[in-house]
């Protein structure tokens, strides 16, 4: 991933600037909230079993927000459950990242007009890093967005943000 | 001198790895011992109902899909045949065939992730992979078919949307020949494996008088000792013609109507939807599949109810017509749903650790509790 | 197995004081019409009149009929007055194999309609997804709160055709 890419032989020192380091660590181990909600969350199990295996990414399902990095937001958010969202997302520790996978958690996808029930975007409650696209999206596409989130922390630095 | 306990309310879910989704239960509990459980859902209520009666009647297909995603062309079937009946419609035999074989082969895969999650929830990592890299392939079948891998709205009414490809029988008469054999390896490293069994063996059993007072079908009323299946009771489409058997649950390890006869009962029919689908692929005539669909879908004044087995039970389709192009009122009958229900009176005097095993053993699925 | 016409023979023959209809003009299935108020005493003589044995409830659907009268308010959107909401019950014997589809209509200012939850267990979450989406009042049910949407959402049933959603849930905006 970048880092480790040039093999190094006699030397028993590694020079690098802390912000690569750092980013390297969180994006190659992302622990994502083991959590799905419709459709998507089938396509998401998918993803994660034999076939796809999303192990080679060092994407793992944690069960508490207490140990995980991301979320994915695979299918309808009602806004029954967009409250309860709001309180996971609240409780995983920084640096927290959102994938919103599929059209519904997007922007409410098919029941954009007439769901009375559906919040329409996930991002009208938490903040989005990826959006994936597709109703529902294949496991590919999952693993396009991951990669982009991952690129998205590559860039990452700890340097305070200027205005 | 009696020691002083006290009850307890235990909040379980919605996010929870096994409750399959976002259900919320709330567990009243003394010890370890479940006093009660009051299920609490419609944390994925998407309004199928009102959409169904926006839209018009093809547009309503692809919402059925979404409503159980694991057995979409389940839905589309029932949906379809409902429709067809207010209309008064024939469709070809072909189609009738095709249609018999994808709810068939999507019988198999639905009961894949149903046993394979169920391993999951007790502990069991390995059946789930094994089966999903099974599943895959069914789920390959349907992509060359009709371009999606879960959400089909491959059945229209009157036809189909695509005819199936000129390999697709050979190809699935390969899977058949394929997958036969692994249902073997399922039953060695799952249901007949010492710790399953005392997981699940004489766990949350249901007397068969409840279970039909409740209005269980599929599967779990099956494993109540029913032999009750909509495709022989009241055969819709051709499921006449097929020569296959009902398993029902037989109390092999505990007790008629626990949770290991429910899980067994769904490893049975996977092995009698591989006979469905090989009578099926030698009889199948050829024609057109889009032959019959009619121009304008304005059913006749009138309401119709039609039920069908899905991979969890009956569903039933109960459609009003007002004479215009979209339904007046759509009411889904979702087995899920009913099954939910009863799920309270099946964990009293067991363990906390038992509701996850019956709550697996009676195979819901969220999208469709909800609607 | 008996057919719609006979069911409701015996009906009439052992309810003779009860106003039930048939409507027969139906394309696909006839439809028993029975008083919202006498529904309890009718479904248990199916359930357990031997030669009907109604067994199963199959389905319990609210219905808003709309057939009262429409107006609309300065915004343009419909309210309907009057008319009736009706609950539709489909049987179903699983020693006999026959069905029955029963209707009970109840107006809609202030429906009531008496609860069948304990002859089948199965109406008790549907009655409460029928009050949830329609506002039909089951009289004895025990248990009669909303099911699917928020425990605390706003006086309103959203499956009825005269349904406007509120612009906010907690803060959430709810239209697109």
């Amino acid at each position: 991933m970048g880092l480790l890419d040039k093999q190094f032989s006699d030397s028993n020192i590694v020079v690098a600037k802390v912000d690569d380091l750092i980013n390297w660590a969180r994006l190659s181990s992302i622990w994502q909230l083991g959590f799905g909600l419709a459709c998507c969350a089938i396509e998401m199990m998918a993803a994660s079993a034999s076939n796809y295996d999303f192990d080679r990414f060092g994407v793992m399902p944690r069960n508490t927000p207490r140990q995980a990095d991301a979320i994915i937001i695979s299918g309808t958010v009602t806004l029954k459950m967009a409250l309860r969202i709001k309180r996971l997302y609240e409780q995983m520790p920084d640096p927290k990242y959102i994938i919103s996978m599929g059209s519904c958690a997007n922007c409410g996808g098919p029941y954009w007009d007439h769901g009375y029930h559906v919040l329409k975007g996930v991002d009208r409650v938490i903040p989005v890093d990826v959006y994936v696209p597709g109703c529902p999206p294949r496991p590919e596409a999952l693993f396009e967005g991951l990669l982009k989130l991952q690129e998205k922390i590559r860039n990452e630095s700890l340097r305070k943000k200027s205005a | 001198m009696a020691l002083k306990t006290e009850e307890m309310v235990l909040n379980m879910g919605p996010q929870h790895p096994s409750t399959h989704g976002v259900l919320r239960l709330e567990l009243e509990i003394e010890g370890e011992l479940i006093k009660n459980v009051k299920p609490h859902i419609g944390y994925l209520h998407r309004c199928f109902e009102k959409h169904a009666e926006a839209m018009t009647y093809p547009q309503v297909i692809p919402y059925t899909d979404r409503m159980d995603y694991l057995a979409s062309m389940y839905n589309n079937f029932g949906y379809v045949l409902g429709v067809e009946k207010l209309l008064g419609i024939e469709v070809p035999e072909r189609v009738q065939y095709i249609r018999v074989i994808m709810g068939e082969l999507q019988r198999i895969a639905s009961h894949q992730v149903a046993i394979g999650t169920y391993g999951l929830d007790l502990g069991a990592f390995t059946p789930f992979l094994y089966l999903f890299r099974d599943r895959e392939k069914i789920l390959t079948l349907f992509e060359e078919t009709c371009g999606a891998r879960l959400l089909y709205n491959y059945m229209w009414v009157g036809g189909l949307s695509h005819d199936i490809h000129p390999d697709f029988i050979r190809k699935t008469k390969e899977f058949v020949k394929y997958f036969r054999p692994n249902i073997q390896e399922v039953n060695n490293l799952l249901t007949f494996n010492k710790i399953f069994i005392e997981r699940t063996a004489n766990v949350g059993i249901l007397p068969l008088d409840a279970a039909i007072n409740f209005g269980m079908t599929g599967p779990n009323l099956r494993a109540s000792g029913l032999a009750f299946d909509i495709r022989k009771e009241d055969p819709y489409s051709i499921y006449d013609r097929f020569d296959f058997d009902i398993p029902v649950g037989e109390g092999t390890v505990g007790t008629v109507g626990d949770c290991w006869d429910r899980y067994y009962v769904r490893v049975l029919e996977m092995e009698q939807s591989l006979r469905i689908i090989e009578q099926a692929l030698d009889q199948i005539p050829e024609g057109d599949v889009q032959s019959a669909i009619p121009k304008r879908i304005k059913p006749p004044k009138g309401s119709v109810y039609t039920r069908v087995e899905n991979p969890r039970g009956e569903l039933g389709y109960f459609i009003i017509s007002d004479g215009s192009t979209s339904p007046f009122r759509v009411k889904v009958r979702a087995p899920s749903f009913v099954s939910l229900s009863v799920l309270g009176e099946l964990c009293k005097g067991h363990l906390v650790s038992d509701v996850v095993a019956i709550l697996g053993s009676i195979d819901i699925v969220l999208g469709e509790v909800d609607r | 197995m008996k057919n719609p016409e006979e069911i409701l023979e015996l009906i009439k023959f052992n309810f003779p004081d009860l106003e039930v209809t048939i409507d027969a003009s139906l394309p696909v299935e006839s439809i028993i019409s029975i008083d919202p108020l006498n529904i309890h005493l009718v479904a248990q003589f199916l359930k357990t009149n031997p030669e009907l044995m109604f067994d199963s409830l199959m389905s319990l659907s609210g219905v808003d009929d709309a057939n009262g009268e429409k107006t609309k308010d300065e915004e343009g959107t419909e309210i309907i007055t009057g008319g009736t909401l009706s609950v539709y019950y489909h049987l179903h014997s699983t020693s006999l194999k026959h069905k029955i589809t029963l209707k009970a209509s109840t107006n809609r200012e202030k429906p009531g309609i008496e609860s069948v939850e304990n002859i089948w267990k199965t109406a008790d979450w549907h009655e409460r997804e029928a009050y949830d989406m329609f506002g039909i009042i089951f009289l004895n049910h025990p248990d009669l709160r909303r099911i699917l949407m928020p425990y605390d959402w706003d006086e309103s049933y959203p499956l009825r055709k005269d349904y406007k959603n509120p612009e906010f849930y907690h803060g959430m905006k709810v239209p697109y």
